[in-house]
């Protein structure tokens, strides 16, 4: 049976990604699993600078699922290429790394320096952080900066280009034609739920930033929903995320129209998941008698 | 020791002070080796609405017995779960996590004071053993509000070192808090504590001031517990440092909370 998948120039073993931020750069689990099992990996998202973040609290659990505000912590585009990137290219699967920056020209120069790194085939361009007072999730809800910043970098990035969109939008429909329209080669959807949580104690904010972004069991609905509309709409690859614990919710997203999926918050639970949802999509294909994991996608 | 995730088996829960349960858990098979000071996160199975694993210290090991002892106490929807659980069910867990006490230090002291402030305490009980084991002579002093909420006394006492109390109702030992306690002020070549922040604070505190080296052990809000999310962060001389990874322990010197 048949689990690879392609998105754009990208050849996946299996459909199953690590979604950015939540896999640090493919070492944190490297004592439980080989990641070269994985159809690819998004690494943390990274800036043209270090950034430091945030103020703790960052973190707030509520039901089925946690509100964070990081900040995009990293430690800048230079010590990834010089000191990271030796250390995890040999992986034998799709490293991509997240972009992030708070100027188009940022984003550019970014997306520049990963171009130069041989085993990297891919970059998420994430226009959808809602943590960061600048840029991020500004440029994702505007369907003309969408378009504006995905052109600049198509103009300095040759190879597979995925835009990361974000969920806190009247239409992901509009924003996602824009991306596409101006070079998007894939879209991945969603990043995080605008979200709020109080201390009743405290009568304050449980996060430092008072508001943060929701991921976790309780977004997956919304993701699902978000994967369909947009997969009906664009002719370029839909990769899904949200919520993602189990093979089934996989399949659902799958099944709504995402060519792939990446598992996220599911990680900080069980460091096993993404594996386990390999796992189970191909013990899925072989009861149903599916001889290539592409028969289902975008069935509904 | 390479991180892992493995059921273990409960094969006792008792009561050991207020709101507070030892579980003592059977690895199926060799207990592999933890540092005193290292963490667990326990997933809270079928708890409706809670996600997350709960950061739980390690109290004592046997690895004769291949068994793991935690103490939780009941603070919330999760940690009343696990507690509430019964001998032969499993727990998940990930393990062994983040950088023990003792691990700044070139040489072992020989005559330190663990400083445990409630629940807090859990780890000591490791780093006495640690310890002993070495030849130091560990004094413990472990402080709370009142006696009841000062967890495992047994296992504390049954070490056969001086360990000394401090409750600020005076139900057992001095009446006051652990700075407070005449213990404090014998001659140590180390302080370790692990308790409620403001505790810590002013433990290390008292050790700066007399020259004396200190590890204090934090406890921040998880997610993974793995240095991945990033959520977890103190802030230190060198930027956001993960508790999770690069701690929980920590020298005071490197902490900006003093």
């Amino acid at each position: 049976m048949n689990l690879n998948v392609d998105i754009h120039n990208l050849h996946l073993k299996n459909p199953v990604m690590t979604a950015s931020g939540t896999y640090g750069y493919g070492k944190q689990y490297s004592d439980f699993y080989d990641p070269s099992l994985l159809g690819g990996i998004v690494l943390k998202g990274t800036t043209g600078q270090p950034r430091e973040g945030n103020a703790y609290p960052r973190m707030a659990e509520t039901p089925s699922g946690m509100l964070n505000a990081v900040g995009l912590q990293n430690i800048g585009v230079e010590a990834f290429c010089k000191e990271m990137y030796p250390t995890i290219e040999h992986l034998d699967t799709n490293i991509i790394v997240n972009v992030s920056g708070s100027s188009i020209g940022e984003y550019c120069d970014v997306a520049a320096q990963i171009d130069a790194l041989p085993n990297v085939p891919a970059i998420e361009l994430n226009i959808s952080c809602p943590n960061v007072k600048k840029g991020g999730m500004g440029f994702g809800t505007n369907p003309e900066m969408a378009a504006e910043v995905v052109a600049a970098v198509r103009k300095v990035y040759g190879k597979t280009l995925i835009v990361k969109l974000t969920p806190n939008v009247t239409s992901i429909v509009e924003i996602a034609k824009a991306a596409e329209g101006a070079g998007a080669d894939a879209l991945s959807l969603i990043n995080t739920v605008l979200g709020m949580a109080v201390d009743v104690k405290r009568r304050k904010p449980v996060l430092s930033t008072v508001t943060g972004g929701l991921s976790g069991p309780c977004v997956k609905p919304i993701a699902v929903r978000c994967v369909w509309q947009v997969a009906k709409a664009v002719g370029v690859p839909v990769i899904g995320l949200g919520g993602i614990a189990t093979a089934d919710d996989a399949l659902e997203f799958l099944m709504a129209g995402a060519r792939a999926v990446q598992v996220g918050t599911a990680n900080f639970v069980n460091p096993m998941a993404p594996v386990d949802i390999v796992a189970g999509l191909a013990r899925y294909c072989e009861e149903n008698n599916i001889a290539d994991i592409n028969e289902i996608i975008g069935i509904i | 020791m390479k991180k892992q995730t493995t059921n273990f088996v409960i094969e006792a829960n008792e009561v050991c002070g207020e709101r507070c349960h030892k579980l003592v858990l059977r690895h199926p098979g060799r207990l592999p080796e933890v540092m005193a000071g290292q963490f667990v996160e326990v997933l809270v199975p079928d708890c409706s609405g809670v996600m997350l694993r709960r950061p739980i210290s390690i109290h004592d090991c046997d690895y004769e017995r291949n068994l793991l002892v935690l103490l939780v106490q009941r603070v919330g929807k999760g940690t009343e779960r696990v507690t509430d659980m019964k001998v032969g069910e499993t727990l998940n867990l990930v393990y062994p996590l983040g950088n023990g006490f003792l691990h700044t230090f070139d040489q072992l002291p020989m005559r330190p004071l663990l400083v445990g402030g409630g629940i807090g305490a859990a780890p000591l009980l490791l780093v006495a053993r640690r310890l002993l084991m070495s030849g130091s002579r560990p004094v413990i002093l472990i402080g709370a509000r009142t006696e009841g909420l000062i967890p495992a006394r047994g296992s504390f006492e049954s070490l056969g070192v001086d360990v000394r109390y401090s409750t600020e109702d005076g139900t057992l030992g001095e009446r006051g808090l652990v700075t407070a306690n005449s213990a404090m002020g014998n001659d140590y070549d180390a302080i370790l504590t692990c308790g409620p922040t403001p505790m810590m604070k002013a433990v290390a505190h008292v050790a700066m001031e007399r020259g004396i080296a200190c590890e204090v052990s934090l406890e921040n809000m998880m997610a993974c517990g793995l240095g991945a999310c990033l959520c977890c962060v103190t802030e230190t001389t060198e930027g956001h440092k993960c508790v999770c990874q690069e701690g929980p322990v920590f020298t005071p010197q490197t902490l900006k909370w003093l």
